[in-house]
């Protein structure tokens, strides 16, 4: 393309001109990019000081987590349905964060609040929604239409896209590592005494079984559901399922919340 | 190999740097690039000045704006509740039985119903409320609960057979073969008897043998010719329309483990304007009484 008489370029036109030639400390960055080692460090303080500004405020702020009356640690049984939700991979399809519009609290209900999923780890908010969102399904259907749907989405809505899930029902578990979960939990914040640990397994069945004692149960978790919740004899994944999708959203008293609009 | 390259008389001037013999030609931005940066920069610092963002002590800075996010949603919920105030009053308020009376609160209801239906009923109810097994059709006149709009405006308050609301309809029927109340060649009898009431193709020896058995267990609930009684839930079993299924192996089912349909009630999650609009589109699906 180079013409090798083409006449030079007016300095204007090429910047060179206004550049000003004085040696500013933006001028020293050579040292910088000489030298492999310094490099390394200042990068590494840059992407340190970035971080600290993002997440250290949200240990402190007063704002970030409000206080609502109702949350509680989830009971064995739902913790175990959560951890199968986590593994089935539910939350590439729903999402539980109900967004602060009107549309949306018109079709699922009051908006998520963070105190929700406070015990959530890892949190469950999710970013695609294949099918609705799921924070506050608890109590919208009965236990039966959740079997039903598990076990043949199509069966109840013949257009879903929804994978079958039958064979949770098949899938019978006895808790006996429950209390791990809860101990595992217990590490990354979530108030579970050393009670709830030791009596994990009990808990766990009783809440399956109406027939049993639930009232410790009931008063380590205020509001837990106690109900055979796919119809079946022993405990399978589906009543595990089952007993977390019921609980989802309705811990929260929403009759004792104010908004703090700041927030 | 390692030529240096040659240097033309148009190529712009170098910055000075060299690598390995590699040298830099000065370049640089366009100024119109450069400007729209300084910009963005520009931008950036108003807008966390404008809207929520710094993190100080105790709570992030409220920005110049005072923008809230639940303060909008509030707003806009607000705004629409306003709007339909005056129709929803009045839709609360009118005997449940005058609403078809008042053409305007009726197209009303029938429209905000119909939305209300396909956001909370139509995944039990199906499309267009035509049901499926175990879950009612709602478009027929067959009721299990009463068809008139007062019982049907109950039904959805309290919901059947929930454990959330005291005042839920509720019944239950028997498990004949799991509690060992029958037998199972009983069951398989009162099976075809009951198949003869909606005149089914059945084993008339054993029908006739399941009609005692029907008017010992079954007559209490389903009444002596099998039409049901409302004020139980029990359906009708003569009119051959079917909640859970009319052929031979469905009722054998049915009778041996017993069936608990469940719905959730509605009063907590919709309010009194919503319950009646939907009540009223239910109404008046075709089946309203
Ligand atoms: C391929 C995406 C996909 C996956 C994976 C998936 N779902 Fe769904 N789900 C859907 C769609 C689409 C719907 C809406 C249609 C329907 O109700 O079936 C739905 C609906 C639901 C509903 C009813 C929600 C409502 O308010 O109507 C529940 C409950 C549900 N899913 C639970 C689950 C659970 C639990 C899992 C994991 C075991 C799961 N889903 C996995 C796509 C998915
Ligand atoms: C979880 C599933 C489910 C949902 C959601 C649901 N229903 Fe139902 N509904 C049922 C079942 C099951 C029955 C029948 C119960 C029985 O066997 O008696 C029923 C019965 C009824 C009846 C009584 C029918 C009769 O023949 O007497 C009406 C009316 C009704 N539903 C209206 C509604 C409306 C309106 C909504 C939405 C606000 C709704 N339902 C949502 C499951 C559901
Ligand atoms: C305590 C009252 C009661 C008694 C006694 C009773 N039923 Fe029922 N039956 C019901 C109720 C209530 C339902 C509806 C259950 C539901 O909707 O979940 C029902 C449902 C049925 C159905 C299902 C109908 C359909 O549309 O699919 C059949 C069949 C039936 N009963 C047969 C019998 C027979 C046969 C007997 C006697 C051996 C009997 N019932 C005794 C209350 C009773």
């Amino acid at each position: 393309m180079s013409t090798d008489n083409k006449p030079p370029m007016p300095a204007s036109a090429t910047g060179i001109g206004d550049r000003p030639k004085k040696r500013s400390i933006l001028d020293r960055h050579k040292v910088l990019e000489t030298n492999a080692t310094l490099l390394l460090i200042f990068s590494f303080l840059v992407v340190t000081i970035g971080g600290l500004v993002q997440i250290v405020p949200l240990y402190y702020l007063e704002n970030t987590i409000e206080k609502v009356e109702g949350m509680r640690p989830y009971s064995p049984l739902e913790l175990a349905g959560r951890d199968i939700y986590i593994r089935e991979g539910c939350y590439t399809c729903h999402s539980q964060m109900i967004r602060p519009m009107r549309d949306e609290v018109e079709r699922y209900g009051h908006y998520s609040l963070a105190a929700e999923s406070m015990y959530d780890h890892p949190f469950q908010w999710g970013s695609k929604r294949t099918g609705p969102d799921l924070a506050r399904v608890g109590g919208r259907y009965s236990d039966e239409w959740h079997v039903d749907h598990l076990r043949d989405p199509q069966s109840v809505v013949p257009e879903s896209v929804m994978p079958k899930y039958a064979f949770l029902e098949n899938r019978m578990l006895e808790g006996e590592h429950i209390g791990d979960l809860m101990a595992a939990n217990r590490v990354v914040g979530v108030p579970y005494t050393d009670e709830m640990i030791e009596v994990a397994q009990a808990d766990f069945a009783v809440q399956a079984d109406p027939e049993s004692d639930h009232d410790a149960l009931l008063e380590r978790y205020p509001g837990a559901q106690v109900r055979n919740f796919d119809g079946q004899p022993g405990i399978s994944e589906m009543d595990a399922m089952i007993a977390y999708l019921q609980m989802l959203g309705t811990l929260v008293d929403f009759s004792t919340f104010t908004p703090v609009p700041s927030r | 190999m390692s030529k240096k390259p040659e240097l033309h008389q148009d190529d712009p001037e170098t910055t000075g740097h060299e690598w390995d013999g590699i040298q830099e030609f000065n370049n640089p931005l366009p100024r119109w690039w450069l400007w729209t940066f300084y910009v963005t920069i520009f931008w950036a610092v108003a807008y966390s000045i404008a809207y929520p963002a710094w993190p100080m002590v105790h709570g992030a800075t409220a920005g110049l704006l005072g923008w809230s996010t639940r303060a909008n949603v509030a707003a806009d919920i607000a705004a629409v509740d306003e709007a339909n105030a005056a129709i929803n009053t009045r839709l609360a308020e009118t005997g449940l039985t005058e609403i078809a009376d008042d053409p305007e609160l009726q197209a009303y209801a029938v429209n905000a119903g119909q939305a209300v239906f396909n956001t909370w009923c139509v995944q039990c109810h199906q499309t267009g409320a035509k049901g499926a097994v175990g879950y009612p059709n709602l478009l027929d006149d067959a009721w299990l609960w009463g068809g008139d709009i007062e019982a049907i405006h109950t039904t959805i308050s309290h919901g059947i057979r929930n454990t959330d609301d005291d005042d839920a309809r509720y019944s239950e029927m028997p498990a004949f073969g799991r509690d060992e109340l029958l037998s199972a060649e009983q069951i398989d009898q009162v099976a075809n008897y009951v198949m003869s009431l909606s005149g089914e193709p059945q084993d008339a020896a054993k029908a006739e043998a399941g009609a005692e058995i029907f008017a010992d267990n079954c007559a209490a609930c389903h009444m002596e010719d099998g039409t049901g009684d409302r004020s139980q839930g029990a359906p009708n079993l003569a009119d051959a329309i079917w909640l859970y299924g009319g052929d031979h192996d469905t009722i054998v089912q049915t009778v041996t483990n017993s069936r608990f349909g469940v719905m959730p009630a509605w009063q907590p999650r919709l309010s009194e304007a919503e319950i009646r609009a939907v009540a009223t589109y239910v109404h008046q699906l075709g089946g309203g009484e």
